[in-house]
């Protein structure tokens, strides 16, 4: 444990010394802030017909997000680590793999959770002065962050496995933005109203991630989505785990 | 346990793809020595260090350290050592004390241990002046003493240096060389380098590599003996050219010798003598009954580089 919150520290850490942590944060809070007065001004005075939350999910900006600063928050994780040759002297210390997995995963979805504080800033004003009691309420908001949470981790996993794989934090993001792309095509394949007739229909249809989050930021947890993200997360951290190991085999 | 060696390596082979970096090298360090591993670049000495460490696997053979082995009992055999990797790979972004904090407790030591070791190294190491400045911003040669105190800062049994004084000044070598020195005794210590002076002065043995091989290792004096038998002996000589070649073609005990022209009237002459025969006197009570000048006469005392250059060569020699 000792290892694991030492480990975790100095990761989380290191966004906060580098300008890429302050200019993804900084960038998160600009799109952030910009959708919500996009919405804001696009209602004028008329009262809100959904939770601000959902409504802001209806934009493409989260997705956004998520796509760009995760790669940015995961590419060095490994990468750069590789790069420099601090990996050599970490790994001959001892620490087990899978504390050094689980310690830069977890820094790297606390740092992702962060950016995600102005998001929380921008709907505490909606509510302060919207006055309206159908714009927000703590479900919703609950919700949304679970939302964000789960679709963070499974993103960060497979980032961290990206990183995990090259000791160059380009081709780190490359590929890490490339899954994500992937991604996003099956779920505008898996869009509203698509029902699957074969299996491999059905799988598909399990992947629509816009509706999932839309869900989540109505206030709806579905356990399915949960189970799907929390073992998807848990697949790829499983992956990583083997390709730090993989040193040993070669 | 505590009289097992500290490194035990027997037939210990790493292939890369294609490529052999050690050719089933085997040798044995006792506690306490201090080994320093020669060679030129390429011929294994960072892959065998790497291999102790625990960071990558051997293709065959064992290597223990204290007792423990290096694949199977990675998690303990780290424990004990301290490493530094090849160009000191360090996290710039840290402060000095703040990276050798993260160091000590990812080492095992408790808060307090940890608090009161870094003092100390920082203390060895002269690094208290600088232990709160960025490590970015330090000069080579205190990045280089932070490396040595990340690696003892646990009081590692075994310390394991690669190349540890490359890039440095004359000045900074001398200070991380003394260093190194100081750790003797209570540590036991693997230091690799292509620099001969370094290990002539800092190692009780020497082990010199070529392509993944062993060839010599003894002690630096135990291996200038061997080649003092074979020592030069220069001369210079105001002579005649001729003279003096038909005087050494004389002396029996000359079993090689060399004339070249010097500066003025002076000859160089280079001899080689039979079984290690000390000509000197012999030159002197020459040179004396012709009535030459002499201005130098000396036995030409073989540092570790004609050695190194003899044993590689050598062994070339025979692959051709």
């Amino acid at each position: 444990m000792r290892v694991f919150l030492t480990l975790a520290r100095r990761e989380l850490g290191t966004y906060f010394v580098s300008l890429t942590g302050y200019v993804t944060l900084a960038a998160v809070a600009l799109l952030c802030g910009w959708t919500f007065c996009v919405m804001i001004r696009g209602m004028g005075t008329a009262s809100f017909p959904l939770p601000v939350t959902e409504l802001f999910f209806q934009s493409p900006m989260f997705w956004f997000i998520l796509l760009i600063a995760n790669a940015v928050i995961t590419m060095r994780l490994y990468a750069h680590e590789k790069y420099s040759g601090t990996y050599e002297t970490l790994m001959t210390t001892p620490v087990s793999d899978l504390q050094v997995v689980t310690a830069k995963f977890s820094a790297a979805w606390v740092f992702y959770m962060i950016t995600w504080l102005p998001f929380l800033g921008c709907c505490y004003l909606i509510q302060k002065y919207a006055n309206q009691a159908g714009a927000l309420d703590q479900a919703v908001l609950i919700g949304t962050y679970v939302g964000i949470g789960l679709f963070g981790a499974f993103f960060i996993s497979f980032g961290a496995f990206a990183s995990a794989l090259t000791s160059n934090q380009m081709v780190a993001a490359m590929i890490s933005l490339l899954m994500g792309m992937t991604l996003f095509g099956l779920s505008y394949m898996a869009g509203p109203g698509f029902a699957g007739a074969t299996w491999q229909e059905q799988v598909l249809s399990r992947f629509g991630f816009f509706e999932q989050m839309r869900e989540y930021a109505h206030g709806v947890i579905d356990t399915r989505s949960v189970l799907l993200l929390v073992s998807l997360t848990f697949l790829f951290l499983f992956l990583t785990l083997r390709v730090v190991e993989s040193r040993r085999w070669k | 346990m505590t009289s097992a060696p500290m490194i035990e390596v027997s037939h210990l082979t790493k292939r890369y793809a294609g490529r052999t970096a050690l050719a089933d090298i085997s040798f044995t360090v006792a506690r306490g020595e201090i080994v320093g591993l020669l060679g030129p670049n390429g011929a294994g000495k960072s892959t065998t260090m790497r291999i102790l460490s625990g960071y990558m696997p051997a293709t065959s053979g064992t290597a223990r350290v204290a007792g423990f082995d290096v694949f199977y009992e990675s998690e303990e055999v780290r424990r004990r050592i301290g490493y530094m990797p090849e160009n000191n790979p360090l996290h710039n972004e840290m402060r000095v004390r703040e990276y050798l904090k993260f160091r000590a407790r990812l080492k095992g030591l408790s808060r307090s241990e940890s608090r009161e070791r870094i003092d100390t190294v920082l203390e060895q190491c002269s690094l208290t002046d600088v232990s709160r400045r960025i490590i970015g911003q330090l000069s080579k040669g205190y990045r280089q003493r932070v490396g040595l105190a990340d690696a003892i800062v646990h009081e590692p049994d075994l310390i394991i240096l690669d190349e540890p004084t490359i890039g440095l000044d004359p000045h900074q070598i001398r200070l991380v060389r003394q260093l190194i020195k100081n750790l003797a005794g209570s540590h036991t210590v693997l230091i690799s380098s292509h620099i001969l002076p370094e290990v002539e002065m800092t190692c009780s043995r020497v082990m010199i590599m070529l392509d993944g091989k062993i060839l010599a290792s003894d002690t630096p004096a135990n291996l200038q003996r061997f080649m003092a038998n074979k020592g030069q002996i220069i001369a210079e000589i105001a002579a005649p050219a001729n003279e003096l070649k038909f005087e050494w073609q004389q002396m029996a005990e000359i079993e090689h010798y060399d004339v070249s022209a010097a500066e003025g009237e002076f000859q160089r002459c280079a001899l080689t003598a039979r079984d290690g025969i000390d000509l000197r006197p012999q030159i002197f009570a020459l040179v004396q009954a012709r009535g030459w000048k002499l201005r130098e006469l000396t036995r030409s005392r073989h540092s570790l580089e004609d050695i190194y250059v003899q044993v590689t060569r050598a062994n070339e020699e025979e692959e051709a």
